[in-house]
């Protein structure tokens, strides 16, 4: 199961190159909000990005392109990079598997603001109900690239991404497809934000996974996209692999449904079904792209699952969050973090979690602090989210 | 490859609490009351067909997690229970892997209108035990823990087509061997801001509310009430396939009309919304149940309730096989056939 085409679009910018940059230098890219009134709530920065005035050229008629709310540009900017870079063609039969968490929310904002302000007017509302769906979001995909085949939407909350590429991957390995177009996508809307706000969860400083002293994530939007198929069906393409998608691993964390067990069990288990499907042992792993979202409970919880998966591997286990750049993507986070492993292997450097001051005393493993070269043949990504979900994706450099 | 196996099936509707009401709802062929639903700001309320409350109150219901859920979250509760049947005890002391696969469409939109409105008013005192209840995934997450099952467990959402995709999801779970059993749950709750959004489109649509569910297991035809032959390809409203096409084209891939077949199919009685499903059956003349006549539009618990419908009238010996028709509102055609054990 190989990767052909990978897309990304984050706070960074559109794309591979800028976010390679960015990530590798482990850049911050938080900034105020502009998107909604953060005016009244206790944080006011997020990873939002500026988008491209226009679409790249696709096979969406104009009046298609301008009912495109926010999410749904954002995922036609990801696929956009995956499709060309895979040479795939359109094609009647491709089955689409994505992740998020709340779709074209902003959408569904604008509805019921407008249902209380002006209950009798219905100007501009059937557009919002359709629209703000995630299945909207996926058809224009499919309209976009010519294709038919069935979507496949998983909402399990910040674990969306990794479960929908996790579930691609079984697809492919099961021989039910051949080939697969997957990944994550969520914008950010003042509901999630004014949500994780009111929990607590967002830094009212600065976001530093595995800190001592960390107090709180920062939220991010963005997408990442990739094709995913057959060794056998790139090969007859002669189609670049730019990795491979070896192992996946889900668990369900029942201990609460905000806060993870805090010994990481269900974290172990899914790191643990994830190595088990690749055939491999902790000891093989060269980097571990953490979930680590900067909240005191998050981190600690895995940590100790990081701590109890890998045994004395632990102590020169290299282990960073990205989320200290971008922000906390939630539905796009599995996949945007399984772009950037994918980064890691083909361009075989250590994106750093540069906000961290100082190291929380319970990571029994090395931090990446600072741009670090490596050599890089297996890479693990986690990913955690409310509810309980948690999700394992391990890759290994194509060579 | 292998065979999976209906075991059990739930339901909660405006009916009542269990595939029993629901059921009788069906036989007696009259559509429920409607009863109005306030909208702020109207003087002229919504209609709306919404589950009761449940009396006694269920133990399941005092469970911590529980106790401030929103409606979905119970209904779903209530469906996947009664499906499992004693089979919940066995998850419960890890005899069993259970996956869970809860499908929705408007999902957890109570809490989720209650956050953002107290979001509006005063960010400050938006209360942070409500706004975990709006994520998608809550109500899979509240039975996965009532019932302590650390297996796979997914939310999906999408149109109502989107159950019978889980059911797919869950044979294909099933054959890999990844689970023992597997819950396919599909459930919403009512709330005057979906009625709404449907009575934009069609005023004489009146929503329905609660959940489906049913219980599958491979390759084990000892007291199954049915058997899932066979799910349709996903047949998508794009630019070049409007819903007439994709029904005509989900049909197709059914078996033809036999006399002792039963359709449950997704009609309302509303022509102008139901016209593509009803050309596409348009030649079935053995017996066909429309549950969303009775119990109202019920978006993903409707096609649960499709379901759950035709595998109860096959546990009953009274068919011999049954075809489930979905032609959802915005994404797919989809359809099911089931065979009586």
């Amino acid at each position: 199961m190989v990767i052909t085409g990978a897309g990304i679009i984050t706070a960074f910018g559109n794309g591979w190159k800028l976010n390679a940059a960015g990530f590798r230098q482990g850049r911050i890219a938080l900034k105020p909000v502009t998107l909604f009134d953060v005016s009244r709530q206790r944080v006011k920065i997020a990873g939002e990005m500026s988008l491209p005035e226009s679409l790249p050229e696709t096979r969406l008629t104009a009046p298609q392109q301008k009912r495109l709310d926010r999410a749904s540009r954002l995922l036609i900017l990801a696929a956009h990079e995956a499709w060309k870079q895979s040479g795939w063609e359109p094609t009647d039969n491709l089955p689409v598997v994505l992740g998020t968490t709340s779709g074209g929310m902003a959408l569904g904002e604008a509805f019921y603001r407008q249902a209380i302000s002006a209950p009798h007017s219905h100007r501009s509302q059937p557009t919002r109900v359709v629209h703000y769906q995630a299945q909207s979001q996926a058809l224009a995909l499919a309209d976009a690239f010519g294709f038919h085949g069935p979507l496949t939407l998983i909402a399990n909350a910040c674990a969306s991404g990794a479960n929908a590429i996790g579930h691609a991957w079984e697809l492919v390995r099961s021989g039910a497809a051949q080939r697969v177009l997957t990944g994550g996508y969520d914008a950010l809307c003042q509901l999630v934000f004014a949500g994780f706000d009111s929990l607590q969860a967002l830094s009212p400083t600065q976001c530093r996974p595995f800190d001592a002293r960390r107090d709180g994530l920062a939220l991010g939007e963005g997408a990442a996209v990739l094709t995913l198929e057959t060794l056998d069906s790139a090969q007859e393409r002669c189609a670049e692999i730019l990795a491979e998608i070896v192992g996946y691993g889900s668990a369900l964390d029942t201990h609460h449904l905000t806060q993870p067990n805090p010994q990481g069990d269900a974290a172990l288990a899914a790191m643990t079904a994830a190595t088990q499907s690749a055939g491999l042992s902790p000891s093989q792993i060269d980097y571990i792209n953490a979930h680590g979202t900067g909240t005191p409970m998050n981190d600690i919880a895995e940590a100790n699952a990081i701590n109890r998966w890998a045994g004395a591997r632990a102590a020169t286990l290299p282990v960073s969050s990205t989320k200290s750049s971008i922000g906390h993507l939630l539905g796009a986070a599995g996949a945007v973090e399984t772009l950037i492993c994918l980064m890691v292997l083909r361009e075989q450097w250590l994106p750093p979690t540069s906000t961290l001051q100082e190291p929380d005393p319970a990571c029994n493993f090395p931090v990446v602090q600072k741009p670090t070269g490596a050599e890089v043949e297996y890479a693990l990504t986690n990913s955690f989210g409310f509810g309980g979900a948690n999700a394992s994706l391990i890759l290994r450099r194509w060579s | 490859m292998s065979r999976i196996f209906v075991h059990g099936c739930g339901a909660v509707s405006p009916a009542g609490w269990g595939v029993g009401p629901m059921r009788k709802a069906l036989e007696e062929n009259a559509a429920l009351p409607i009863k109005p639903l306030p909208r702020p700001g109207w003087t002229k309320p919504l209609n709306i067909r919404q589950v009761t409350p449940p009396s006694p109150r269920p133990d399941f219901m005092t469970h911590a997690r529980l106790r401030r859920t929103s409606p979905i979250s119970q209904h779903v509760v209530g469906a996947a229970l009664e499906a499992l049947g004693p089979d919940a005890q066995r998850v419960s002391k890890g005899e069993l892997r259970l996956g869970i696969m809860l499908c929705v469409m408007s999902g957890c939109v109570n809490y989720s209108r209650r956050f953002y409105d107290e979001v509006l008013r005063e960010p400050a005192t938006a209360s942070p035990l409500v706004f975990p209840e709006t994520v998608f995934n809550a109500p899979a997450s509240h039975i996965g823990a009532l019932l302590g099952t650390p297996a796979m467990n997914y939310t999906m959402v999408g149109d109502p087509g989107t159950f019978l995709q889980g059911v797919a999801l869950a044979a294909q779970w099933l054959s890999a061997g990844q689970v023992d059993a597997c819950l396919v749950i599909g459930a919403e709750e009512a709330d005057w801001l979906t009625s709404e959004a449907y009575y934009i489109f069609s005023r004489q649509v009146v929503l329905g509310d609660g959940a489906g569910a049913l219980y599958l297991k491979k390759d084990i035809a000892d007291g199954a009430l049915a058997e899932l032959r066979a799910i349709t390809d996903c047949h998508l409203y794009l630019q070049n396939q409007n819903r007439t096409k994709a029904a005509a084209r989900a049909r197709s891939q059914l078996p033809g009309c036999q006399p002792d077949h039963l359709l449950a199919d997704g009609l309302q009685g509303l022509p102008r919304l139901d016209g593509p499903e009803a050309a596409a059956w348009r030649d079935w003349n053995a017996s066909r149940i429309s549950p969303k006549r009775i119990l109202g539009e019920g978006l993903m618990a409707a096609s649960a309730w499709q379901c759950v419908a035709a595998v109860a009238a096959l546990a009953e010996k009274k068919y011999a096989a049954a075809n489930v028709s979905v032609v959802g509102c915005n994404q797919q055609a989809i359809g099911a056939h089931f065979a009586a054990t």
